[in-house]
């Protein structure tokens, strides 16, 4: 006979990097709603003998362990706390309200972060034109947020937690890299990083500015080796 | 009930997804096939971020992106349902449909290559290949167990492209003996009545291919 124990009650695992933009989301999701859980930081050069047991097909952070069992994906396991801890929810209740939230999300993923990744580690012409696919990917980011505070309305939801990377790392990349992304010309995107990184959840989880600076200058001192 | 059209392309496995998710699910909807060389006045209004189909339209509303129309399709029209109410058994399920999103179009570059990187390609598409016969599928007959669901629609472009591709490079990719479990599972994909009244023409995609 199975005995129904409440899923909401039992342990709850996160393995993640301090740093991690993918780990972040999961983590303001988490706190959003009140849940608490274990934080497990790997070290990505040396990963732990469980993060590959948890994550044997692709061995990365982070991985949500509810009650034994991963998940892994940031998206999906986004979507798997929303649908297990149905306080203050991170998508609308309407099926095209969750379209949208879900395709910006993925646009994000697919297509802004990867852009401007490619800015921070490219040179010359390939940075130049990874500038501006990102910037003309900003364009559509900046559309959707008129008329609202955050992507999700009057209240934060998953497009936002998913974009939050930016609100935590915009000023690293303008420091280490010169790239100023979004700049003057997005004020809604501008306006949005405020609000976000001023929110009391989210800024109680927020990688360290001065620890960043240190982390990605040495990584671009890898991509962009002193002749 | 609000009209449902769907802008999609014959040759796209990801305008398959979308018409096996509702003809599972016996939705009537009207297709409009699009031309990717002289996109349609209506693609670029429903999709200006990508310009891509599928494209969903319900109601006058667009949703874009297939994964996402799955999804939309699955809530909308809950009837035949194509994920499992266990929101564990659905993270495994979203896992797979991203996975088939993010790792499988490796396949479709092998036609597009020459030479070493036509190589290196069809080393990739082997690997992934062999990642869901070794973590995805077990020993069931679909992804999801007895019946098909989103996972199976999601990875179902690999049920036909294989047959394009040992055509084109005169060696069968998936190999029974390499990947049992995949060959088995493209056998009862396309065996489901839905799917096999809604393949492309495999001449035709040859013709192209080659």
């Amino acid at each position: 006979m199975k005995v129904e124990i409440p899923n909401s009650m039992a342990e709850v695992k996160l393995f993640k990097t301090w740093s991690t933009p993918f780990g972040a989301r999961v983590v303001w999701a988490l706190k959003l709603k009140g849940i608490q859980y274990e934080a497990i930081d790997e070290d990505l050069s040396n990963k732990s003998a469980l993060l590959l047991q948890y994550n044997p097909v692709y061995k990365k952070v982070p991985v949500l362990v509810h009650d034994g069992k991963p998940i892994s994906e940031s998206l999906v396991i986004l979507e798997y706390i929303e649908e297990t801890w149905k306080q203050n929810p991170i998508l609308p209740e309407d099926p095209l309200g969750k379209a949208k939230a879900r395709f910006w999300a993925k646009f994000n993923d697919e297509k802004l972060l990867p852009s401007i990744w490619s800015a921070f580690t490219k040179e010359g012409t390939e940075r130049e034109e990874a500038m501006g696919a990102a910037l003309e990917s900003l364009k559509f980011v900046e559309e959707e947020l008129k008329g609202k505070k955050f992507f999700g309305g009057e209240k934060i939801g998953l497009a936002d937690l998913v974009f939050g990377w930016l609100a935590n790392l915009t000023r690293v990349f303008e420091e280490v890299a010169g790239l100023k992304i979004p700049d003057e010309r997005y004020p809604l995107l501008l306006a949005w990083l405020q609000e976000f990184s001023e929110h009391p959840i989210i800024k109680d989880y927020w990688p360290p500015h001065d620890k960043l600076v240190i982390k990605y200058q040495a990584l671009y001192e890898k991509f962009h080796p002193a002749k | 009930m609000e009209e449902v059209k769907l802008l999609g392309m014959w040759l796209s496995p990801y305008s398959y997804r979308v018409i096996w998710a509702l003809k599972l699910k016996g939705i009537a909807y009207e297709y409009m096939e699009e031309d990717l060389s002289n996109k349609s006045p209506l693609l670029l209004q429903c999709n200006p971020v990508h310009k891509k189909i599928p494209v969903l339209i319900h109601g006058g509303k667009p949703i874009c992106e297939s994964s996402v129309i799955l999804e939309y399709i699955e809530e909308i029209w809950p009837q035949n349902s194509l994920l499992p109410c266990d929101p564990y058994e659905r993270a495994i399920a979203r896992f797979w449909i991203k996975f088939a999103d993010d790792k499988g179009p490796i396949v479709w570059k092998i036609c597009g290559t020459r030479g070493e990187e036509r190589q290196k390609v069809i080393e990739e598409s082997l690997e992934m290949l062999k990642t869901i016969e070794e973590h995805g599928l077990g020993d069931k007959k679909f992804f999801g167990g007895d019946n098909i669901s989103m996972v199976d629609i999601a990875f179902g472009g690999l049920a036909y492209w294989p047959g394009v591709i040992e055509k084109v490079l005169g060696r069968n990719l998936l190999e029974a003996h390499k990947f049992p479990r995949l060959h088995a599972w493209t056998k009862n994909f396309e065996e489901v009545p839905e799917v096999k009244e809604n393949l492309p023409d495999l001449g035709r995609l040859l013709k192209r291919e080659t």
